[in-house]
């Protein structure tokens, strides 16, 4: 790597605030930076960025690499807005026209995305072959009507991820008929389920014009510094995707913000398996990290009221926050969901307000000094039966994540975690790294890169051994291409599923292989 | 109670479809894309006809049917919604008569959803009724075989429309067959099987199952504790409430096996309850003590939103209530012993009923 551009810029766009933070070749943080969160992001992430890159301890010159956890995709969804106009195609008529597309979504959200859906003929079995040709006049036929208003196109067929061969006649297709639109290939963003696959790709269309905005905005805050690093973003799996790959795939990056502070919980801490709690203003986010990755749920995950199948880390979330308020009742008082959120320092007893929240209860169970504890210490009494309430939710929260016996470290991280006590059931050691207030910019900073696939293979020749060792060449060259370093690229996870109730064999197989940044 | 219920329209679908996951014992499907299709034929068709067994001629022609294959394959391939058209008009050929109504070959999770579906297209009604009252693995593991009725005529569709008649010696042959069928057809097929006439109906199937899922599922939606409504609509016993402290699961011979452990939280504390599963939950042991065993039905709930978990589903550290009830007192016959019972599973004990078995 060049000797000038050593440095990385680690970016969190958090609910509250936008973090900033700089680490040197070996990894040492040497700068950091916090500053609200914007309406339009943008603008936070711009203030967050100049604090930054104005501390003294840093050389902007030497800034090689950026890397961006944003919630720009997600609050698009959640908004509907700035989305972009979508031409939705199925491939699977016959086999899935019982449900059609976009029939489970809330009637605003396809209303501002959708001009128009069609399901044609073709579509793959789960061993290969085709169920029916491709119907490539249908297509067209739908094409024509949907010309000059589509402003990107979603295609979806069926067990796409067994072969891929539909979908890209179909681009093809797309291509002679509506010229450069940009399409979303469904194999390319979500896994097996095909009504869930479907909607990750419609709404990665969707995303086309937020992607490429947050690019152009951060690359022109960054030209303002003369700076020209290579950027990346951070993906739902807490791994890191190249800036053109991101600008096509831009859905991967809602709900990056648990997967970057496990992975920075984990950093801090050098632990690679270990159960990590994200304490905020809140709400606390529970997760576990395995071989030095989130765990990821194998449940379903509703984005904006529409089910999808992203890759997010398993969390168990709980209404427990430095602002939950806290309200006196029989036998134990009432902790959240309501938090009295950014006006902490308003409200709070310990800043002389009038709401006792779950900080004034850690103020008063000396877990944290801050402010004036007097007010606190008045109430004492209530405020102690919170806390135990509060260790309660916290206990029960991490038991139901864990997934063995026994006893397991914890690391806490976030603005909450004095709420936290030294000592919980099931747990060997409390560890409160130094820095925890940005574990998630620097999660984003010091993120690998990943490749994965999740597909159905039939034992051939070569049996168990040649499959899997395709699965992994799969997900190997996955992560090379979204800019991971081929010689350091190793295979980090891998799962096999044999298909119940059939005759044949049939193997499911998720692989997932993830290196560091490739330096150029 | 209200009054019987006589049509299916959309308001009916969502307990509908918790019912039938209770129900289903752990096993037949998940009901999540089958509550769609439901949805989106009935908006298209109109609401389905509910007729009791009694209401029907007595030599009314019922058509069982419902899906077979992989899961797995059912959550790409959702089906046209046309297959029940082409089975119904398959077994018309092959019987020389018209079918009066469709009904459940299995009311437990998504094949209990299915007919419904399918009716709708066709603009017939389904019988309050199934084959099972529950979900089990294979073909011949319904009450018409109890009582006698042929498996023969079958007739097995895809969603190109190819179809086959089958006629096999008996319901064993028909699974294995079938079983062969649907992985040419790419993993799953959709099929009759057991059709009968409405008489024989009467006493071969499992009566009112259809509106005893959605009462089910109103009853749970309704209740503060749902586990309450259990209790009085199908006399459930919670056998534990705790935490899923060992999942254990595998696949051979196409079936998925296990067993999982769950260790009691509060009033249960210090105890823990085995279950030991083949697709479905078949018998629940504390020590060497059987609480419940099949035929009787063993459904786990998660302990906060009480929807019954599939097996394939069942994940350590859920919380939850293990429920069990009565089955069809059929399956209490040796006839539904000998199909259904303990020791049709490899297990070495006689199946005692819940009732009579200590809590």
């Amino acid at each position: 790597m060049n000797e000038r551009l050593d440095l990385r810029l680690g970016i969190d766009v958090g609910g509250t605030n936008t973090d900033a933070v700089v680490l040197d070749r070996d990894g040492a943080l040497i700068a950091k930076a916090k500053r609200p969160t914007s309406p339009d992001v943008t603008t936070g992430i711009t203030a967050a960025l100049d604090a930054v890159l104005t501390e003294p301890a840093v050389e902007p010159a030497r800034i090689g690499h950026v890397m961006l956890g944003t919630t720009h995709a997600t609050n698009a969804v959640l908004e509907r807005s700035r989305l972009e106009r979508v031409a939705t195609v199925r491939i699977g008529a016959p086999s899935t026209t019982s449900i059609p597309p976009l029939y489970d979504w809330p009637a605003d959200l396809r209303e501002a995305v959708s001009v128009g859906e069609t399901i044609v003929p073709g579509g793959i079995e789960y061993d290969g072959r085709e169920i029916v040709p491709l119907g490539a006049e249908e297509l067209r036929r739908f094409l024509g009507s949907v010309s000059g208003r589509a402003e990107a196109v979603a295609v979806t067929s069926v067990f796409a991820s067994v072969s891929d061969v539909h979908e890209a006649a179909a681009a093809d297709i797309i291509r002679e008929e509506l010229g450069g639109v940009p399409i979303t290939l469904s194999h390319e963003i979500g896994s097996i389920g095909l009504l869930e696959r479907e909607n990750a790709a419609v709404m990665n269309a969707a995303l086309r014009t937020v992607a490429t905005e947050v690019a152009t905005a951060v690359g022109s805050a960054l030209s303002a510094h003369d700076l020209h690093p290579v950027i990346f973003f951070a993906q739902n799996d807490g791994t890191l995707m190249a800036l053109d790959y991101a600008v096509r795939h831009p859905v991967l990056t809602i709900g990056s913000g648990p997967a970057n502070s496990i992975r920075g919980a984990a950093y801090l801490t050098g632990a690679s398996d270990t159960l990590v709690a994200d304490v905020g203003g809140t709400s606390t986010d529970v997760g576990v990290l395995v071989n030095g990755f989130p765990r990821e749920s194998s449940a379903a995950v509703d984005v904006g009221g529409v089910r999808t199948n992203f890759r997010m880390p398993d969390l168990v979330a709980i209404a427990l926050g430095g602002g939950s308020i806290v309200e006196d009742a029989d036998p134990l008082p009432k902790v959240g969901p309501a938090s009295v959120g950014y006006r902490l320092r308003e409200q709070a007893l310990v800043f002389g307000g009038g709401t006792p929240t779950m900080t004034d209860a850690a103020v008063a169970c000396g877990r944290l000094e801050l402010g004036d504890r007097e007010p606190a210490d008045a109430r004492r009494g209530e405020l102690e039966r919170a806390m135990r309430r509060s260790d309660e939710m916290l206990a029960d929260a991490i038991d139901r994540i864990k997934t063995a016996r026994g006893e397991a470290p914890l690391v806490v991280v976030g603005g909450g975690g004095p709420l936290v006590p030294d000592r919980l059931p099931g747990i060997s050691e409390v560890i409160r790294p130094r820095n925890h207030d940005v574990a998630n910019a620097i999660g984003a900073a010091i993120a690998s890169v990943s490749g994965q696939v999740d597909r159905i293979y039939h034992p051939g020749p070569g049996g168990r051994s040649a499959m899997l060792d395709e699965a992994r060449q799969v997900a190997h060259d996955e992560a090379v291409r979204a800019g991971a370093d081929p010689g350091h690229t190793e295979i980090v996870a891998l799962e096999e599923t044999p298909l119940a109730y059939l005759t044949s064999p049939a193997v499911r197989i998720r692989a997932k292989a993830a290196g560091p940044l490739r330096s150029h | 109670m209200s009054g019987r219920i006589t049509r299916i329209d959309i308001e009916h679908l969502a307990p509908l479809a918790r019912g039938c996951s209770v129900l289903g014992a752990g096993g037949g499907g998940d009901t999540y894309t089958t509550l769609l299709a439901a949805r989106y034929a009935i908006e298209r068709f109109g609401p389905v006809g509910l007729v009791d067994l009694d209401d029907l001629p007595d030599d009314a022609l019922v058509m069982p049917c419902g899906g077979i294959g992989a899961p797995v394959v059912g959550i790409e391939k959702l089906g046209t919604g046309e297959e029940g058209g082409w089975i119904r008009d398959g077994l018309e050929r092959v019987r020389g008569q018209k079918v009066a109504a469709l009904m459940a070959g299995e009311i437990g999770g998504a094949n209990g959803m299915q007919p419904i579906n399918w009716a709708a297209h066709i603009g017939l009604p389904v019988v309050d009724a199934d084959g099972m009252g529950r979900a089990f693995p294979e073909i011949p593991q319904v009450t018409m075989e109890i009582a006698g009725i042929s498996a023969s005529p079958a007739v097995l569709t895809d969603e190109r429309g190819n179809h086959i008649s089958i006629s096999a010696v008996d319901g064993a042959w028909m699974e294995r067959i079938e079983r062969t069928l649907s992985v040419e057809f790419g993993g799953r097929a959709s099929s009759t099987e057991y059709s009968l006439t409405a008489a024989e109906a009467r006493t071969a199937t499992v009566r009112r199952s259809v509106s005893l899922a959605i009462e089910i599922g109103n009853a749970m939606a309704a209740a503060t504790q749902p586990i309450d409504a259990l209790r009085e609509t199908v006399g459930a016993r919670v056998l534990i409430t705790g935490k899923l402290t060992d999942v254990e699961r595998r696949v051979t011979g196409g079936f998925v096996r296990g067993r999982v452990e769950v260790e009691g939280l509060d009033d249960h504390r210090g105890r823990t309850v085995l279950i030991e599963i083949q697709n479905e939950n078949l018998v629940a042991m504390d020590g060497d003590r059987v609480l419940a065993s099949v035929p009787d039905i063993i459904t786990v709930l998660d302990s906060e939103t009480a929807e019954a978990i599939h097996t394939e589903r069942l994940r350590y550290g859920q919380r939850v209530s293990v429920v069990a009830f009565p089955c069809d007192p059929i399956w209490r016959t040796s006839g539904g012993l000998r199909l259904a019972g303990p020791r049709s599973f490899g297990y070495d004990f006689d199946y005692v009923p819940i009732e009579d078995l200590a809590a």
